[in-house]
């Protein structure tokens, strides 16, 4: 195990140096020098930040040379001030909102999984049932629905005209001075359309996905003999079939990890979560330059990070894999 | 030997045929061909037309779906969208099944290094959240559907290179590839006429869903305002003019979305048959 967690620690640097170079590449994709664009483009670059920029990047040094300084400041965390007024650090407030999108981003996870994981289950061991088709016809719904109109809906619906749900923010008005139970009854009924919509969009692949899987198992010879032997139903599909089921699932745990993190930008913006996703809208929208690729490295290495944890967790299942 | 045999053709249209959904799909997006083309003749109104003394109109026989904030014909502007979700699906996905297909032949025909680099890149690419970095580059460039279709053709080639890659892991050791390099055949000839054709069903089951992907991203960066810019139509920037007069004129909201979760859907129907006929074998 340890040979092997080991081995796939030392796989991260290739792959970070590859996120690094390549967002370098999207730094320098801009026609002409960086800094002009900025400045031809944001009336709020001021010639102190344009002067920050050519210091930061040191546009007047060669590639290589850019390239390697600007890795040794990402080593110490360091991404330049951000353009704004403020003119903070890129990672002060990068730091601010994380905890807010990776919250978010674990709730939905963890009620995605817990519903699709069942949801799946019927669905397979219903096969061609009116149940079974029910769950197909809504996981074609969930694939199909554009996330930022689903939350148009239910803004509408839940917000408008029911008027029962809040549908923007994360507090009421001086909810910050709300504590314990308050505040999290506070919290919580802001976050239920987030999360609803979030959860809504991934929940139809990843359901489909256990109900194909599951159909896989249910065809192998193990299951037959552990329906010929006698073991109840319940037995079957939950002991034997399922723990088989779950382990290629384990795999879209780390698949489905880039588009939460990237779909965050689309509900955080609509209902207003002070999250990374809506400070990357802002970055582009204000075309804050560093800030946008802080944030770019920093999803990527989540990801990364995501990953890694997704194939542990499945070496930790499958023996096949550590031993292997 | 030709590389696909008709009756195998055949089979697999009949197999689609068979298949009441997949069908249905495949009108849904056929009538969207033909209405995008004929756009201009089958609208009564222009997508432009203003007419202030007809704003924020709600459905009605003049205006099936009724008119927006500026008196515009919201139907018509529906037709006109649907020419740009087409548009952006196709050219988007047909650079990342070129881009994807090149990549996953020349590391899997190729191997040893030249497989490496190419896969080790896909692995890479999938790092990144693939919406932050469309953003990021469109936040460098100008907005425009140009630099949009490239963008998202370029971040989503990485699982159809994967897939043509293990096809052609497979295929390149089969007899009827060993025997047309026991007869000399170039590597060229081998990639484009034995070993291409046979590696090509799955990029067609992932280009047609891919062309949904596409049109769904599209939208959410024009809903973003950074997509395709008013006032050319289009269903995401719709939808966007739309979210000020939820309110009171739920008809600017609700049937941009609906035209573009029917063409997703009828381009998954269209993907999943292609797929259940193309690969029989898979239990459903």
């Amino acid at each position: 195990m340890f040979a092997y967690l080991l081995k796939r620690v030392f796989m991260l640097l290739p792959l970070f140096i590859g996120i690094t170079l390549i967002t370098f590449v999207v730094i320098h994709l801009a026609p002409g020098e960086p800094v002009e664009m900025q400045t031809a483009l944001s009336p709020k670059a001021s010639a102190k930040s344009r002067e920050r920029l050519r210091e930061y990047y040191g546009l007047d040094k060669p590639l290589h040379v850019q390239y390697i300084s600007w890795l040794g400041r990402l080593s110490r965390l360091d991404f330049g001030r951000s353009f704004s007024p403020d003119g903070r650090p890129v990672i002060d407030k990068i730091k601010e909102r994380i905890p807010v999108t990776l919250s978010i981003n674990f709730i939905a996870l963890v009620l995605e999984f817990g519903l699709a994981i069942p949801i799946g289950i019927i669905a397979a061991t219903h096969r061609n049932s009116l149940i079974d088709k029910g769950i197909t016809f809504l996981v074609f719904i969930g694939f199909a629905v554009p996330t930022f109109w689903l939350s148009l809906l239910m803004m509408y619906v839940f917000g408008v005209k029911l008027g029962i749900l809040p549908i923007s923010g994360l507090h009421s008005l001086g909810g910050d001075r709300l504590t314990g139970f308050a505040w999290l009854l506070d919290t919580g009924r802001h976050l239920v359309l987030p999360l609803g919509v979030a959860t809504f969009g991934a929940l139809a692949g990843l359901s489909r996905y256990t109900r194909a899987t599951m159909l896989e198992v249910l065809g192998q010879d193990y299951i037959t003999t552990a329906r010929g032997k006698g073991l109840p139903e319940r037995v079957v599909i939950y002991r034997h079939a399922l723990r088989n089921a779950l382990l290629p699932i384990i795999t879209i745990l780390g698949f489905s990890l880039p588009g939460l993190i990237g779909g965050s930008v689309i509900f955080e913006t609509i209902f207003a979560i002070p999250g990374m996703g809506q400070l990357f809208y802002q970055g582009v929208m204000s075309r804050d330059y560093p800030l946008v690729m802080g944030i770019l490295v920093i999803g990527a290495l989540l990801t990364l990070v995501g990953n890694l944890l997704a194939d542990l967790l499945y070496a930790v299942a499958d023996p096949r894999i550590r031993h292997g | 030997m030709p590389p696909v045999k008709t009756y195998y053709s055949r089979e697999i249209f009949d197999r689609f045929s068979a298949n009441r959904f997949a069908c249905a799909g495949a009108l849904i997006v056929i009538a969207l061909f033909v209405i995008s083309f004929l756009a201009p003749y089958i609208t009564p109104y222009a997508p432009d037309d203003l007419d202030a003394y007809h704003v924020l109109l709600p459905p009605s026989s003049l205006h099936w779906m009724g008119t927006d904030e500026l008196g515009r014909d919201v139907l018509t502007r529906i037709i006109f969208g649907a020419r740009i979700s087409l548009k952006v699906g196709f050219v988007a996905v047909g650079i990342s099944a070129v881009v994807g297909t090149a990549a996953g032949l020349l590391a899997g025909y190729f191997g040893r290094w030249v497989d490496q680099l190419l896969m080790r890149l896909v692995d890479i690419m999938l790092c990144f959240p693939t919406f932050f970095l469309i953003l990021a580059v469109i936040a460098m460039l100008e907005p425009s559907i140009w630099y949009i279709m490239i963008v998202i053709g370029l971040t989503g080639w990485m699982g159809v290179a994967r897939l043509v890659r293990a096809e052609v892991l497979s295929l390149r050791e089969r007899e009827f590839v060993l025997a047309a390099r026991g007869i000399g055949a170039s590597d060229l000839r081998i990639i484009f006429r034995h070993v291409l054709p046979n590696a090509m069903s799955p990029v067609l089951v992932t280009a047609t869903l891919g062309v949904a992907g596409a049109i769904l991203t599209e939208s959410a960066l024009s809903f973003l305002g950074i997509g395709v810019q008013p006032p050319t139509p289009s269903w995401g920037n719709m939808l966007t003019a739309g979210k000020d007069y939820l309110e009171f004129a739920w008809w600017l909201s609700l049937f941009p979305g609906l035209a573009i979760l029917v063409t997703v859907i009828a381009y998954n129907l269209v993907g999943e048959g292609l797929q259940d006929a193309l690969d029989p074998r898979m239990p459903r």
